[in-house]
């Protein structure tokens, strides 16, 4: 049978950002997949060597809106581990409560553009509704509903009074109440079972061995999470990594269905356990030579950073692996074989963020 | 379909969860950060929010003891942190509550004798 090849994206419906898949299918099926990338390259990484190590706070939580937190969070805990700055243990807890708040709207996003993206217009609403909320507690705890530059090198900007966790409190119950109400959609619709069941199955040995991170990986049975390093405060709260093995895009659904309910669960014992204290460590001098890494869990997986030093107020070189960069490989294995009907499916279920890819 | 019963009866009849814009305006969290404000009678012209400023949008032309010292602030290149007015020794930068509304000029502040001017748009 002849071959035909065309492009997915760069702009296409499901797509929130632009990256372009080219398709190579006999009939329906694809047989090939070649991802075209670079739509959204910003040199973010060469703009960091440039900067005051203290800037590039601001210039990290603006490789992506969505996690942004997470990534002013991974270069600060970067920089403290560079300059052996140890962190207060109130400011340990505020990026807990942060870092989940932060997910907990990245997944209702995502769960939201998952029923979109076939069609169920009135479930994305529903999510969307739900994460509204989330961002009205980020916007009330932080200044911003999106961008929150809360954290800083040495701890946080900002505290959580009393009157402020009580109606973190309020606004949270109302989002679990909405929760309850649409996580038995995605996991009973028989239309949501018949799109994603079987579709882009990733095996636990490919999933390995592909370098797939975050839910992706977890959904082909692989209990690998970053936060149980133990970073921030995540060491003393008790967490357990979620772990699906049918490796396909329902279980990679279910991961993070499953994962919004625990951090909630995660924000409210962080709040129980806030400890009082100062919020930030005094910074002095600039990062000495040498090299540090460090890695945290992003909504969509492992966020890998690397900085080097050279004794002066800018960065010799900061790397960011960001988990979008690392699920591609895996996503290119899950894509042959499958209809063309499905590809936006599959292509959602890694949950892609370009912005992040390409930084 | 009965598991999603409730939810639909509760959408059919409860109220909307959008506001009616614009006749119902966002109500603002106490602490947001909004558009940025300068206060000029208790400005000392030190120049730490031009040092601190990661987006190089704030830009001080003298020094602080020259009477024609300005201070030129760039709303286009401003991301709201509020670093400056966290820092600002004598308080005269400020965040105004709420969501910041489009900024349209460029603006320098001086002195009282140095003429206040704006940079519209061209």
């Amino acid at each position: 049978m002849s071959k035909i090849t065309f492009p997915f994206g760069p702009q296409h419906p499901v797509l929130p950002e632009a990256i372009q898949l080219s398709l190579t299918c006999e009939d329906e099926k694809v047989v090939e997949v070649l991802p075209v990338i670079g739509y959204m390259h910003r040199g973010i990484e060469k703009a960091a060597e440039r900067n005051p190590y203290v800037n590039n706070v601001f210039l990290c939580e603006r490789i992506c809106g969505i996690c942004s937190f997470i990534h002013a969070l991974s270069y600060c805990q970067l920089m403290e581990e560079l300059m052996q700055v140890e962190v207060p243990p109130r400011a340990r807890y505020l990026r807990v409560v942060w870092s989940e708040l932060s997910r907990m709207h990245s997944h209702l996003l995502w769960l939201g553009l998952l029923a979109d993206s076939f069609g169920f217009e009135s479930l994305f609403m529903q999510c969307w509704r739900a994460r509204e909320t989330v961002l009205d507690a980020l916007e009330m705890t932080t200044g911003q509903r999106v961008v929150q530059s809360s954290c800083v090198i040495g701890g946080v900007r900002r505290d959580i009074n009393a009157d402020q966790a009580r109606q973190l409190r309020e606004m949270l119950a109302g989002v679990k109440a909405q929760i309850d109400a649409v996580l038995p959609v995605f996991q009973k619709d028989y239309t949501i079972k018949a799109r994603t069941v079987g579709k882009g199955v990733l095996p636990k040995d490919q999933a390995w061995k592909l370098g797939a991170v975050g839910p992706t990986l977890r959904a082909s049975g692989w209990a690998w999470d970053c936060r149980s390093l133990g970073y921030a405060a995540y060491g003393e709260l008790g967490f357990e990594p979620v772990v699906e093995n049918d490796g396909d895009s329902y279980a990679r659904t279910m991961v993070r269905a499953r994962e919004l309910v625990q951090s909630y669960e995660l924000v409210l014992r962080a709040l129980d356990a806030l400890p009082e204290g100062p919020l930030a460590a005094k910074i002095k001098g600039v990062p000495p030579k040498g090299e540090a890494i460090m890695r945290t869990e992003q909504p969509r997986g492992e966020l890998f950073e690397y900085a080097r030093g050279n004794g002066t107020p800018r960065l010799e070189r900061l790397k960011i692996r960001t988990p979008t960069f690392a699920n591609i490989p895996a996503l290119l294995a899950m894509l042959p074989g499958c209809e063309i009907a499905d590809v936006p499916v599959i292509v959602l279920s890694i949950d892609p963020c370009i912005a992040c890819l390409e930084r | 379909m009965p598991w999603m019963m409730p939810n639909i009866l509760r959408n059919l009849f409860g109220t909307p969860a959008t506001r009616k814009y614009p006749f119902e305006s966002h109500q603002y969290w106490a602490g947001s950060r909004g558009r940025l404000q300068i206060d000029l009678a208790k400005c000392v012209f030190c120049g730490i929010c031009e040092k601190i400023c990661p987006s190089r949008a704030i830009t001080k032309y003298g020094h602080k003891d020259d009477p024609n010292v300005t201070i030129h602030y760039n709303p286009f290149a401003c991301i709201y942190c509020a670093r400056c007015a966290e820092k600002c020794p004598s308080c005269a930068i400020y965040i105004l509550e709420g969501h910041a509304v489009p900024a349209d000029r460029k603006i320098t502040y001086g002195r009282e004798d140095v003429p206040f001017s704006e940079e519209e748009i061209p």
